[in-house]
């Protein structure tokens, strides 16, 4: 409330501060906006410019749809009032532009924009100035209303930079502008110096350049236009911008030529300056030729020296230091790609894919697959990368066709688990690898054999990361309590799959904890020849003496490593636990007396007997566990149905614990013919 | 442009000069986020950066640290003479200046600053200029 108060104090000092506070401290209180829009308004009428200038610098700072309600309308009228100073008239511009940028549909075209066109003409630069960036904007919207400022704007940049004189685009740009005899190129350059070296330009000349901000703006407008004749290039630094309009080949070709040698500049910005026109260049067809012949000069700039640059960053170990530059430069490497590179270009990518984080890598890949796209003849080998990356999803037609939007992570199966970093590609800029922390080296896989013969999937986590060979003694324990527990072994596959109720399936889970990759994965399966023969799904009639074995072989960090898992694939996974009553159970123990389906097994108790997890046992060893049916009430009682293709066998089994003596007897029983 | 930052080496905000509106949190956020960006930068790396969709140019000169985000269209190099013209402003008025003269006088570095840019955009490139404005301004105050 009190800044409110300065504001509309006649005195200097407590105006400014007012102001500055109400620039700051904008909120949306709506008593005090139609305040302070009050005092603003006093402002900008007032005969004091200073004042106007004040309120107009606070209307360009705050640009609230209030404000732009309230002055929209106003402030044309005062850019092109004749009276106007031209410290207000360039503020004035500028407010305008604000306002049009937050609301654009407050702003009425109206008569004053021919006159804001005339503005290029104005004597003042810094009133040019304004009145061109104004103008960029709002010829971007409505480019027939401003077409005439084109005419002015070549001619003001004529006369604010010096021309190159032999040239024969300034003749085309002076005839254009009607200057001076177009043909003599001697008294137009005697212009030139005169008007440079006149006052005006004196205090807008920045280090012997001439009002280089003027002239990048007036460029700027003129590329909201289709070029009325190539103009001469910009010198050095501010080329950048500059050399879009051009349309002249040869000139675009020079331009290139010019840039190339910026490429090996000591200076870091020039390089990466020159990184990024020739990326912009790449794409225009003149000179996409040209940008391909520095195509050296950039790999050499990337190359690999002797030492590394680590921090899980991108791509290559090189001596470019600076990321930004090294982004750049694989923008442009993938800008210049084309039929006759790609080959070149995909294997420089490739040749330091292994040494690239996790999102890095998945950025590579999607890079690959747009390869395949655009480039047939890279198809095959980027395939042939795929296929043999035993990591990746085998190359799929589907995984490969062409989609819009283009596949995303997931498509290649490379999930990363929580907590890993994000990778937030631009959609057109997938070359460009950013540098993340490399969290989360885990990559979780999933391999899915495509091949018909193995429909042996296994969720079975093994740590696969160390140099154990053969499984020690704890390795037999976990192996056994996987053969017991439930959750480590599928549950019966679901009925819509293959051989519902007789098959059972196994996924093989292979996580990979290391930072690098396993090369020559191959996983064998080794089982007795019963089980071979039933390892399609269906169930081994006899029982399994031993239980199958998959040995995994691969090479990490060199070496051969070969890990033998055995894998939990025994009878009574095939278990399907049935209910019966007391009698029944009862009925079908006494049947089954004959002693070859019989087996009784008693063995001291190794752990405390817990009742508890005792039921989970026999709930886990796969068959039902019956309450009540034992007349004693602390034993177990337990049946189940082992389906086979051919018959079905029940078992019955019955645990008897012992607590005094701390044994148990175990006795089964199973229909076996 | 869409803003203007002034930090110095720890990290502490001088100056900050918002051309788009943002909350305050947002604004909060992402000086916190770029300050912490810009001081992991060895010396000898280029001037610019890519964050978020925004190209940043910053330059440093002594302790402090100027900062801007510009669009993609905007010309960098030109940012950066943008910068140095800035600080050329201030060095003319403060006589030699140093990270203290803006932090006592930070409504005058403002109001420079309002001199040469206004809304995002340069609009007074004459030094003349400018330092006339704000000496007319100051001759006000002594009114």
């Amino acid at each position: 409330m009190e800044a409110v108060n300065l504001l509309s104090s006649n005195r200097y000092t407590e105006k400014q501060i007012g102001y500055l506070f109400i620039s700051v401290l904008v909120n949306s209180n709506s008593e005090l906006i139609r305040l302070i829009n009050n005092a603003v308004k006093n402002d900008l009428g007032s005969r004091n410019p200073t004042f106007t200038g004040l309120a107009l610098h606070c209307i360009a700072n705050v640009g609230s749809r209030e404000m732009a309600e309230a002055f929209a309308g106003e402030i044309p009228k005062i850019l092109v009032a004749g009276d106007a100073m031209d410290s207000v008239k360039q503020s004035a511009a500028l407010c305008l532009l604000r306002l049009y940028r937050t609301s654009p549909d407050l702003v009425p075209m109206g008569d004053w924009t021919s006159r804001v066109v005339h503005l290029l003409n104005d004597q003042h630069l810094g009133v040019v100035t304004a009145a061109a960036s104004l103008i960029t904007t709002l010829a971007q919207k409505n480019p027939e209303e401003f077409k005439t400022s084109v005419s002015l704007a070549v001619s003001r940049l004529s006369r604010v930079s010096p021309s190159r004189g032999t040239e024969l685009d300034t003749d085309r740009c002076a005839a254009r502008s009607q200057h001076t005899c177009p043909r003599c190129l001697i008294p137009r350059a005697v212009l030139q110096i005169v008007t440079s070296a006149s006052t005006d330009l004196q205090d807008y000349t920045y280090y012997f350049v001439p009002a280089p901000w003027l002239s990048v703006k007036l460029l700027r407008l003129l590329q909201c236009y289709p070029p009325p004749g190539p103009c001469p290039p910009s010198r050095g630094g501010f080329g950048g911008p500059a050399l879009r309009p051009l349309s002249e080949p040869n000139l675009l070709v020079r331009a290139c030529n010019q840039l190339g040698q910026f490429l090996q500049h000591r200076e870091t910005n020039l390089r990466y300056l020159a990184l990024e026109s020739m990326c912009a260049l790449a794409s225009s067809e003149f000179s996409h030729e040209a940008v391909k012949t520095h195509i050296e000069t950039v790999i050499s700039a990337l190359k690999a020296s002797s030492f590394h640059v680590a921090v899980g960053s991108v791509l290559v170990p090189q001596t470019e230091r600076d990321v930004s530059v090294r982004q750049r430069a694989v923008d442009l490497l993938y800008a210049m790609c084309d039929r006759s590179n790609a080959q070149q270009i995909f294997h420089l990518l490739h040749s330091k894919f292994h040494l690239c984080s996790v999102p890095t890598r998945a950025l590579l890949l999607s890079t690959y697959i747009k390869f395949v796209n655009l480039f047939p003849e890279v198809k095959g080998t980027i395939q042939d990368v795929l296929r043999s990356d035993s990591q990746l999803k085998n190359a799929d037609a589907t995984v490969l066709e062409e989609m819009p939007p283009f596949p995303e992570l997931h498509a290649v199966s490379v999930s990363r688990p929580p907590g890993a970093g994000r990778c937030a590609p631009r959609a057109h800029r997938t070359a460009t690898l950013r540098r993340r922390a490399a969290r989360g080296r885990f990559l979780r896989l999933t391999l899915r054999g495509r091949s018909p013969g193995s429909r042996l999937r296994g969720q079975l986590r093994q740590e696969i990361g160390s140099s154990r060979s053969i499984l020690n003694s704890e390795d037999v324990k976990m192996f056994t309590e996987v053969c017991l527990a439930v959750s480590a072994v599928l549950a019966p596959s679901p009925p819509s799959a293959e051989a519902a109720g007789s098959g059972r399936r196994m996924f093989i889970f292979y996580g990979n904890k290391t930072s690098t990759q396993f090369l020559s994965f191959t996983p064998t399966l080794i089982c007795s020849d019963d089980l071979q023969a039933n390892i399609l799904g269906s169930v081994a009639p006899r029982p399994l003496a031993e239980a199958a074995c998959l040995c995994v072989a691969h090479r990490y960090g060199g070496t051969f490593q070969n890990v033998s898992v055995k894998l939990p694939i025994t009878l009574n996974k095939f278990f399907q636990p049935t209910e019966m009553a007391s009698q029944d159970f009862f009925q079908r123990w006494k049947q089954l007396s004959n002693p070859q389906q019989e087996v009784q097994n008693i063995f001291k108790a190794k752990h405390p007997m817990d009742t508890e997890i005792t039921k989970a046992k026999i709930i886990g060893f796969g068959s039902a566990l019956l309450e009540e049916v034992d007349p004693n009430p602390a034993n177990f009682v337990g049946a189940g149905i082992i389906h086979t293709k051919t018959t079905q066998i029940g078992c019955l089994l019955r645990l008897e614990p012992n607590l005094q003596a701390q044994v148990k007897r175990l006795e089964g029983i199973a229909e076996y013919a | 442009m869409q803003f203007m930052l002034l930090f110095s080496r720890q990290g502490k905000l001088r100056l900050q000069k918002w051309y788009v509106p943002l909350s305050d949190k947002e604004k909060k956020k992402i000086t916190r986020e770029l300050v912490q960006t810009v001081l992991a930068r060895k010396p000898k790396m280029c001037s610019f950066l890519e964050w978020r969709d925004l190209k940043i140019v910053y330059k440093r000169y002594a302790s402090l640290y100027f900062c801007c985000a510009i669009e993609d269209q905007d010309n960098e190099l030109i940012t950066l003479e943008i910068i140095h013209r800035y600080v050329e402003l201030l060095d003319k008025y403060f006589g030699s200046v140093c990270e203290l003269d803006i932090i006592f006088n930070f409504e005058k570095a403002y109001f420079i600053l309002d001199e040469f840019l206004l809304g995002g955009e340069v609009q007074e490139t004459s030094k003349k200029n400018v330092l006339k404005a704000i000496e007319q301004a100051d001759l006000l105050q002594e009114i």
